[in-house]
């Protein structure tokens, strides 16, 4: 960690403290993070800025990306310009991409029911998972899922099917200590729900919860949003755990994304 | 202006350096982060999504449920296209969608091309400050090119498209009534976007204009995820094949939920509304109240290879017919500013926008 790239707040309110990265501390693995964004404020920057820890020179992660928005090359550019080169990580086997938009994939232009497709979806994780764990040196996979919702139009809006999915993901985290699970959601596609039972079990899920949203008081140039991080994991010295909020604004540039807390902005 | 500036300037360098290196089709040009526009057909809209719509992506039109502004937009978009002898599909629930081609908005000739930009020439002596006119220049340049080439043609929308035109140009026409589910469709489009030309690497840039696509008039209307999973299709396919899709579809129409899924899947997504005739407050708090024929607000900008969101310095808009004959978007202008009317959205530099929504922006 000599020369780490300065830790923002988003990092710090991940990680609980300062210093720590999680991906690169061992204690820290087998977590859930969830982004969850709306209509007017993207959340992408958050998966963007995850994506490019796990990437990090210091770790050794290798990360899983179930992309159902946006085709590789959409990401290469943006994670480009944050001094991240995605093809050449994909060429060292530290990141799998899989392109959910090709139609092909996995067999869903031949008539496969969304439940084969999931079962076989999930098959390539879980192999990529054993794989990459079974390697020395490589301690920590991250799997990155962008996004949920869309998913769920592949399940022909079974949510049931993508619970499935996800939980099975999940105990991927449980089963193997160095795995960690990444979504992002839409929440306000939920908001007129009575039970909106996926996102409700999504949130139960997840260790840290990453709520993006507009500026409470309209568009500005300056702050682009804000973000809600509600970290359920953070364990203290004495081993008690307790729910931490932080709250913070952000604006969003080409190569990074400057947060700060409400006024501090000069 | 203050946030448009930078893209503005750089936006136009990557021009002009792509221009002397690479000719390109006339229809297109180049844009931020390696992305290419083609143009709405609406100058104004160009100006506001940062010159165009952006090639593979998928634009939504929120309809007003009682008046037909989104077609406007559908024609100029597919008028367009015609002129730039672009591929086009259009599906409607109509019976018979190619009556909707005569329809379709002609170009005004040169001479009254000359006569518009003259107009704002002279408003803008008036009204503007001195910083903007380079922006003026620019857009000058842009508009006295020869007819051919122009990327933003300047449409008359009584007058019906010339019949040369739609001669040997591939347009299709769909009924979405008559199929009882979107599959169909899906390979229609996808097989015609295949056989896009590609002259020596030149993107053509398709277009596909799809009307009211949850009308209760089509057999899938009820089948929400069906639908969602044939846009969810639409959107791959268009970014593949560097093609714009515009779809529009009533909001009220659908549930909540649903509509919202629309909206994210959207990369740029607009409304429009109707303005009521006889609303004597928003008569009293807007300017030129009477030439309004309904407001557009921008939900969303295609984001493409960026992770930046495009703040706009006004998100809603007044749609007006100039002369009856062509249609402008215009700043909301608030009462007390001053009693002139009819100033385009690039003469109107800054303007506080006083949406009727509520919405805040600086």
């Amino acid at each position: 960690m000599a020369n780490a790239p300065p830790s923002t707040l988003l990092d710090e309110a991940l990680d609980g403290k300062g210093a720590a990265v999680f991906s690169t501390s061992p204690a820290a693995g087998g977590r859930m993070i969830l982004v969850e964004d709306c209509v007017e404020t993207s959340g992408a920057f958050v998966v963007h800025h995850l994506l490019k820890r796990c990437l990090s020179p210091h770790s050794s992660d290798v990360v899983v990306f179930l992309s159902f928005a946006n085709p590789f090359s959409h990401y290469d550019r943006i994670l480009r310009k944050m001094g991240c080169n995605l093809s050449v990580q994909r060429d060292n086997k530290r990141l799998m991409f899989l392109d959910m938009l090709m139609l092909e994939r996995l067999g869903r232009d031949r008539g496969k029911t969304s439940e084969d497709v999931f079962i076989a979806l999930f098959g390539e994780i879980q192999k990529a998972v054993e794989l990459s764990l079974s390697h020395a040196g490589r301690q920590h996979i991250t799997v990155i899922i962008d996004d949920v919702s869309l998913m769920e139009v592949d399940a022909n809006g079974s949510s049931n099917l993508v619970l499935d999915f996800l939980h099975y993901c999940s105990s991927l985290t449980a089963q193997f200590q160095g795995c960690s699970l990444i979504t992002l959601n839409h929440d306000d596609v939920y908001s007129n729900e009575d039970r909106p039972g996926l996102l409700l079990k999504l949130e139960y899920l997840a260790d840290v919860v990453i709520k993006v949203e507009p500026f409470s008081t309209g568009l500005a140039t300056d702050v682009h949003g804000q973000l809600t991080v509600s970290n359920k994991g953070i364990h203290d010295g004495s081993g008690k755990s307790r729910n931490k909020v932080h709250n913070f604004h952000f604006r969003i540039k080409d190569s990074s994304v400057e947060y700060f807390y409400p006024g501090s902005k000069t | 202006m203050a946030a448009n500036k930078p893209r503005t300037t750089s936006f136009s360098r990557n021009f002009s350096a792509a221009s002397s290196t690479a000719p390109h089709a006339p229809g297109l040009k180049h844009g931020p982060n390696g992305t290419m526009f083609l143009s709405s057909g609406i100058l104004d809209l160009d100006k506001i999504l940062g010159g165009g719509f952006a090639l593979g992506s998928l634009v939504m039109v929120m309809e007003d449920p009682e008046a037909p502004h989104h077609m406007l937009l559908l024609r100029n978009f597919m008028s367009q296209g015609l002129v730039h002898h672009q591929p086009l599909i259009y599906a409607s629930s109509a019976k018979d969608p190619r009556g909707f081609l005569g329809t379709l908005p002609n170009p005004m000739v040169s001479k009254d091309d000359k006569s518009r930009v003259h107009e704002t020439e002279q408003e803008k002596g008036l009204r503007i400050a001195w910083q903007y006119k380079k922006y003026f220049g620019e857009h000058n340049s842009e508009s006295q090119k020869d007819g051919k080439s122009e990327y933003c043609s300047n449409f008359d929308l009584r007058k019906p498209l010339e019949r040369h035109f739609f001669s040997g140009q591939r347009i299709d026409c769909v009924s979405l009534k008559e199929s009882a589910d979107l599959a169909t469709f899906q390979e229609h489009c996808s097989s015609f976007l295949s056989q896009t030309p590609r002259d020596n690497g030149n993107i053509a840039g398709g277009r596909i204009a799809i009307q009211s696509l949850c009308s209760p008039q089509c057999e899938f209307s009820n089948k929400e995820w069906e639908m969602l999973s044939f846009i969810r299709s639409l959107k791959s396919l268009v970014r593949l094949s560097n093609a714009v899709a515009v779809l529009t579809f009533a909001p009220s129409l659908v549930s909540t939920a649903f509509s919202k899924r629309l909206q994210h899947l959207a990369d740029t997504l607009v409304s429009v509304k109707a303005i009521p005739d006889e609303d004597k407050e928003l008569a009293k708090l807007l300017t030129g109240y009477q030439d309004m024929v309904g407001l557009l607000s921008v939900h969303k900008v295609a984001r493409i290879n960026t992770q930046v969101p495009a703040i706009l310095e006004a998100t809603t808009f007044s749609m007006k017919l100039q002369k009856r004959r062509s249609l402008i978007l215009e700043c909301l202008n608030q009462a007390p500013v001053d009693g002139s009317s009819g100033a385009s959205y690039a003469s109107s530099g800054s303007c506080s926008g006083s949406s009727k929504t509520g919405a805040l922006d600086f």
